[in-house]
């Protein structure tokens, strides 16, 4: 009866009632909240392209202007501090990139995506914990440890093993890269494997296929997209790493003609020169041209890694 | 009549659930075989015995013996040779990612036969005995993953028909397949007990009745009751059985 509810006392405010307050103002934070993440998402696309402006502004005087491109790109000769006369070519940095990176990843694919099977597939459920908290620990070295690692003891066990001059060249960076990058490839291949619905495992064992024929001709198709996303995410790792590879690669310009000759890589001369050049003047504009090249590799890498993952799923839907 | 396939007090439990408990039960060769029971009764269960297929299930623990040809399936030396004699279908349809094609031709090439025009032809039969083949022909090479829900289940059906089973065990065969397309396939396991002993799995009741020459019921992972189908739906011994064919269930 509303007459009888309007002559009472008003009454005590309940305690529910300072929640339901609070409810409001949450509701009324929604849009401040929405415009956080709305924010967050953006953001990464805005550091990528400051980042692109930033290093395109310092290198653009030197590869509009000022470089010639023809000897940037073919010759071998890096000497940025003759007094006679700098030459910048990168041919030998590049070769020491992509041998150094292409070895790693020979090294590294086979054993990552093997290791994330085993964890994925074979191993128990004890030694899988264990492994997958001891692969992650290998995640988390900084690279300057790896670098040492390369330094102090591959480089010994490389001069022990093969008589070879110095031990710090092209084969010990590129195990160090590899051991950088295999803990990414198998946390991110064993995901794609574990994502595989067991259903799919059941029905090839129904038909009488072994273990082996399970992963390779159903967990394998079945999981490619991501696999092919981990090998990348490695590929990127190894070619982006910097320290590591400036302490065991032997940073000696030369394009490399046996696994056992130091080389040098386009992060390390960045990283190892930037220090002694003056802001503006031409040495300092190509190392930021070589910045410039680093991005366009990587830009390389990720399109064909989307084109590769689109290609798939074109398949699929024909 | 000759049987086929023997369980003997078998106890299946997944951790501290029992799935089956004491099962015995004989299944005769060349015959169809229905099983009939409410959901969680240990349907699929007892199949993933017959096949040991339940390894692949960790908790899974075993007791009992079954017998496919006399012969103890855990005794056997080669259990994927035992997984090739038993066809599979499961109730959720597993497309695997291969090819239409090379779903249905993945086992016999396993098992060797490489010749082109012999795996043509028996991919098309197979395809045809599960009503499959109008629908795909045109389309053979795209992904078996792109199929309907139903026409994955009857691909299912293909692949498991594939490798000329000795058993064929259906578990809810029918389940995404509309009706007439399940009578055709029906149709043509009718023919095929001519050369397998078929154990189906089925939640719909007639089905069983249709087609299987013997019946068992299973209800709260026990076998409640199994005899002639005829007898089963008309006179059965057991009062839930009763209760269950008819429709009074509950």
């Amino acid at each position: 009866m509303p007459e009888a509810d309007a002559n009472r006392e008003p009454s005590p405010p309940r305690p529910w009632s300072m929640l339901r307050t609070f409810h409001v103002a949450v509701d009324w934070c929604e849009p401040l909240v929405e415009w956080i993440i709305r924010i967050c998402g953006w953001s990464a696309i805005l550091f990528v392209f400051a980042i692109f402006f930033f290093v395109f502004r310092e290198g653009s005087e030197m590869l509009l202007g000022g470089l010639d491109l023809k000897e940037f790109f073919t010759s071998p000769n890096w000497r940025p501090d003759s007094v006679v006369r700098p030459q910048y070519g990168i041919l030998a940095l590049l070769a020491g990139t992509i041998s150094v990176t292409g070895l790693a990843m020979l090294i590294a694919v086979p054993l990552g995506l093997g290791a994330a099977v085993y964890v994925a597939e074979f191993a128990g459920p004890r030694s899988k914990e264990t492994l997958k908290v001891v692969i992650e620990l290998l995640a988390a070295i900084p690279s300057v440890v790896w670098g040492f690692i390369g330094y102090m003891v591959l480089g010994p066990i490389i001069i022990w093993a093969t008589g070879a001059p110095v031990g710090i060249n092209v084969l010990n960076g590129g195990i160090i890269l590899a051991l950088m990058s295999v803990p990414i490839i198998v946390s991110v291949s064993e995901d794609a494997l574990r994502a595989v619905p067991d259903s799919y495992r059941e029905a090839a064992l129904a038909l009488g296929a072994s273990r082996w024929e399970i992963v390779s001709r159903v967990l394998f198709p079945a999981a490619k997209n991501g696999l092919l996303a981990a090998v990348l995410l490695g590929v990127g790792r190894a070619i982006g790493e910097t320290m590591a590879v400036l302490m065991a690669t032997g940073h000696a310009v030369q394009i490399p003609h046996s696994l056992l000759d130091p080389v040098r890589t386009l992060t390390a001369t960045i990283a190892a020169e930037l220090g002694e050049t003056v802001s503006g003047e031409e040495h300092y504009g190509v190392l930021f041209v070589i910045g410039i090249v680093l991005f366009a590799i990587a830009f390389v890498v990720n399109l064909t890694a989307d084109l590769v993952v689109k290609g798939i799923r074109g398949e699929k839907h024909d | 009549m000759e049987q086929h396939i023997r369980f003997q007090d078998v106890s299946v439990s997944y951790g501290t659930q029992v799935a089956l408990q004491d099962i015995s039960l004989e299944i005769p060769r060349n015959q169809i075989f229905g099983i009939i029971g409410p959901a969680n009764s240990g349907k699929t269960t007892l199949l993933k015995c017959i096949n040991r297929t339940i390894d692949f299930i960790g908790s899974a623990k075993v007791q009992g013996q079954v017998q496919v040809d006399g012969q103890d399936v855990n005794r056997l030396r080669n259990v994927y040779d035992l997984r090739r004699r038993v066809g599979m279908v499961f109730p959720l349809p597993v497309g695997l990612p291969l090819t239409v094609y090379e779903n249905v031709a993945y086992a016999p090439r396993r098992a060797g036969l490489f010749d082109r025009h012999e795996l043509d032809a028996l991919v098309e039969k197979c395809l045809r005995q599960a009503v499959l083949w109008d629908e795909v022909k045109d389309r053979l090479q795209t992904l078996g993953t792109k199929l309907s829900g139903g026409q994955q289940q009857r691909l299912t059906l293909a692949r498991a028909l594939s490798h000329r089973p000795e058993i064929l065990c259906l578990d809810e065969f029918s389940i995404a397949i509309d009706p007439v397309t399940t009578m055709k396939i029906e149709d043509v396991l009718l023919e095929l007990k001519q050369e397998m002993t078929i154990v189906l799995v089925t939640n719909l009741v007639q089905q069983a009745h249709r087609l299987a020459d013997h019946t068992a019921f299973f209800n709260n992972s026990q076998l409640i009751e199994t005899g002639p189908t005829e007898k089963m739906f008309t006179e059965p011994d057991d009062k839930l059985t009763y209760a269950y064919v008819t429709g009074g269930f509950g």
